[in-house]
């Protein structure tokens, strides 16, 4: 079984750093500095249940995820590493599927799969499969997003429909019953982000909003920059099939997990020229104007609704409920 | 979206609105300031929070949050039986997502689960008898709770149950109905309420006849309504207008889901499946008599309550903090943020009383919405 799974890794990964099965992968650093000036470095675990789902699957989602944890702050995403822990009796050609998954989408993404780890546990210890990555990329000189940066005046932008990921998992472990399947929308978005930085220099702040979905993240931004951000319903974009999921179980799309959507922060003499370098590229066609920042009250996220009306928009409260009765 | 968004235009509210405001200038009305009309569905309630009603209905007219969420009124006793079915060895304690956060005196169903309780989210009782037929072995209890709203899906899983002989499945049954507490509110003198805003989803299970006694005996109008901000606009705009012309009765709003008579086939499973309680305890109202259904004797093996040896609930449970004022918020007497513990010990994560354990009750959607 070990060896199995270390060919199958190095096979599918393939590339010089990985070739040299050192304990260690050595990247040098001449060739990061060219990019830019800071290194960033992200982590993050991926547990998901059902492990293929339209859209994508774990292997998938680990790459994504870390990229776009790297994109976000503007790095350029450059390397990754990739740890797995595999319940025991996991079949193996759907762990193939899923390496070969990881190893399409990091070319994809233009990045490399340098090192790696595998655990076997015991049957019951771990739920199929949980993956690790880490990632490390590098920030241009110049580039300084951060959440502290928005100012009251800013408008909020979205790079697509709300929750499509979220509603997607749903759906895909089957208990809802509905006949009709769409896709998550698990996606690299440095290209995105790249694009973006280009074209504006007003760009506050970024963020993926992946758990806890976009009212996670405005919630963030208001609390680190403490200003309150104003959200425009109307404006709001979700795909029927996910709105009709909401209806159905009393759920709110902004609190659905995106795995390819980013929220931005502009200066406001920029918001039509970000949203136009957003629109432009594949991952943010889709892209709105959602809000505004306000100048207060600190850290609170309102809602204006399509009534005219205010309201706030609250963080989700752990695992999202439906409502049945 | 169809039948969601002509129900959501911000034109046909304005109008509505503007409609609302010129009843509330009429004379016969203006010498009731404050005109109090309850919504008694926490699906209402919901509503008016999400979409910001309250601020834009014209001064003197008041909404008054009704006791119509079966997840806020659960007693906490109610869910220490669950958690301690959930204990046994073999059981798989189904229920909807809705009831897994509600704390019990001890623990929640989340908190059992965490303990290493076999609790599954269901969308159906029929989703439970999937369950007990596919893991034989096991016992499948479902919890079935809610208004007429959920109890014919429950009465119909029971029945096909039986045709199956499903030996493995029975249900710990908390249906309540609402039209026993709504008599019980008419008759607090505490109580000043102008008109209901009539649930829905119960109202398209049993029609609109039960509710003639409020018209009738009570003098109160009484319009069925849809959860939609329009819905709503128009349900109070009718009520007004009953109350101007100072008429009282019961008219339908939301004639595009509920028939006068109700649903025929749904009314025939529930009381071929159910029979009334004596006694049903509330949370914050406490015993309201013969507002709970059972399983009938036909149906007794299927009833987790003899199964598990459970007894019908005590008439004195523990009563909710002195200092909370759920009963004068479910009366009408008080607005959420007039209570003390509001906000501070009483928060959605750590609900002191049962307005705010669910999002639909009427403290939670507030500090939800408006805080």
């Amino acid at each position: 079984m070990r060896q199995l799974v270390e060919t199958l890794f190095a096979e599918a990964f393939d590339n010089p750093y990985l070739a040299k099965m050192e304990d260690q992968a050595r990247l040098d650093l001449s060739a990061l500095q060219a990019v830019g000036d800071r290194l960033a470095f992200a982590t993050d675990s991926y547990v998901i249940q059902p492990l293929e789902f339209p859209g994508g699957d774990i292997g998938r989602l680990a790459v994504n995820g870390t990229v776009n944890d790297l994109a976000v702050g503007g790095a350029r995403p450059l390397f990754l590493s990739c740890a797995f822990i595999i319940e025991e009796g996991l079949p193996l050609p759907l762990l193939q599927r899923i390496v070969r998954s990881m190893a399409d989408a990091a070319r994809e993404a233009g990045v490399k799969i340098v090192t790696g780890d595998t655990k076997v546990v015991p049957r019951g210890q771990a739920d199929g499969l949980f993956i690790n990555t880490s990632g490390v990329g590098v920030i241009p000189k110049g580039c300084e997003l951060a959440a502290t940066r928005c100012r009251p005046g800013d408008a909020v932008l979205v790079s697509g429909t709300l929750g499509d990921h979220g509603a997607a998992i749903l759906n895909a472990r089957g208990e809802l019953g509905l006949e009709s399947q769409w896709s998550s929308d698990c996606q690299p978005l440095h290209g995105l982000v790249e694009q973006m930085l280009a074209r504006c220099s007003q760009v506050r702040a970024l963020r993926d909003a992946t758990r806890g979905g976009v009212a996670a993240v405005l919630h963030e931004f208001a609390q680190a920059s403490a200003c309150s951000m104003r959200l425009f319903e109307a404006a709001l974009p979700v795909r029927p099939e996910v709105r009709g999921v909401c209806e159905l179980l009393g759920l709110d799309a902004l609190h659905f997990a995106n795995e390819g959507k980013l929220v931005a922060v502009v200066a406001a003499e920029q918001a039509q020229a970000l949203l136009a370098a957003m629109q432009a590229h594949p991952a943010g066609h889709e892209a709105c104007i959602i809000g505004e920042v306000l100048a207060g009250p600190a850290g609170q996220v309102q809602i204006l609704t399509g009534m005219g009306s205010e309201r706030l928009l609250d963080l989700p409260t752990g695992e999202l409920l439906p409502r049945i009765c | 979206m169809r039948y969601v968004d002509e129900f959501r235009d911000p034109a046909h509210a304005r109008v509505l609105l503007q409609r609302v405001r010129e009843r509330m200038a009429l004379p016969a009305l203006r010498q009731r300031h404050p005109v109090r009309i309850m919504e008694v569905c926490g699906g209402h309630t919901h509503t008016i929070f999400r979409h910001g009603l309250e601020a834009l209905l014209p001064a003197g007219l008041e909404l008054v949050h009704g006791p119509g969420c079966p997840v806020c009124v659960l007693p906490r006793e109610r869910i220490d039986d669950c958690v301690a079915v959930a204990a046994h060895p073999g059981v798989i304690l189904a229920t909807f997502g809705d009831a897994l956060r509600v704390p019990g005196t001890r623990a929640s169903l989340q908190q059992a689960r965490a303990e290493g309780a076999d609790v599954r989210i269901v969308y159906s009782p029929l989703d439970a008898l999937a369950l007990a037929r596919a893991h034989p072995q096991r016992e499948v209890v479902f919890f079935a709770l809610g208004f007429e709203t959920t109890m014919p899906a429950t009465a119909l899983t029971v029945l096909q149950a039986s045709r199956e002989r499903i030996a493995n499945f029975s249900l710990l049954c908390h249906h309540i109905s609402i039209v026993p507490t709504l008599q019980a509110l008419l008759e607090d003198k505490d109580v000043q309420l102008d008109g209901f805003i009539g649930p829905g989803h119960v109202s398209m299970v049993i029609g609109s006849h039960p509710y003639e006694f409020i018209a009738h005996r009570y003098q109160k109008p009484f319009v069925i309504a849809g959860f939609e901000p329009v819905d709503i606009l128009q349900s109070v705009l009718m009520l007004l207008s009953q109350l101007a012309a100072g008429e009282a009765c019961v008219e339908n709003q939301y004639a595009r889901v509920v028939a006068e008579g109700g649903n025929r086939q749904a009314l025939a499973a529930v009381s071929e499946v159910f029979e009334l309680r004596e006694h049903a305890l509330w949370r914050g109202l406490g015993d309201i008599p013969r507002s709970g259904m059972r399983l009938r004797q036909t149906y007794a093996a299927f009833d987790a309550e003899r199964r598990f040896g459970l007894f019908d609930m005590a008439e004195s449970v523990a009563p909710e903090p002195a200092s909370a004022c759920c009963d004068q918020v479910l009366k009408g007497c008080c607005q959420p943020k007039q209570c003390p513990l509001f906000g501070s010990e009483c928060i959605p994560e750590h609900p002191v009383g049962a307005l705010m354990v669910s999002s639909e009750g009427a403290c939670a959607a507030c500090y939800q919405y408006r805080r």
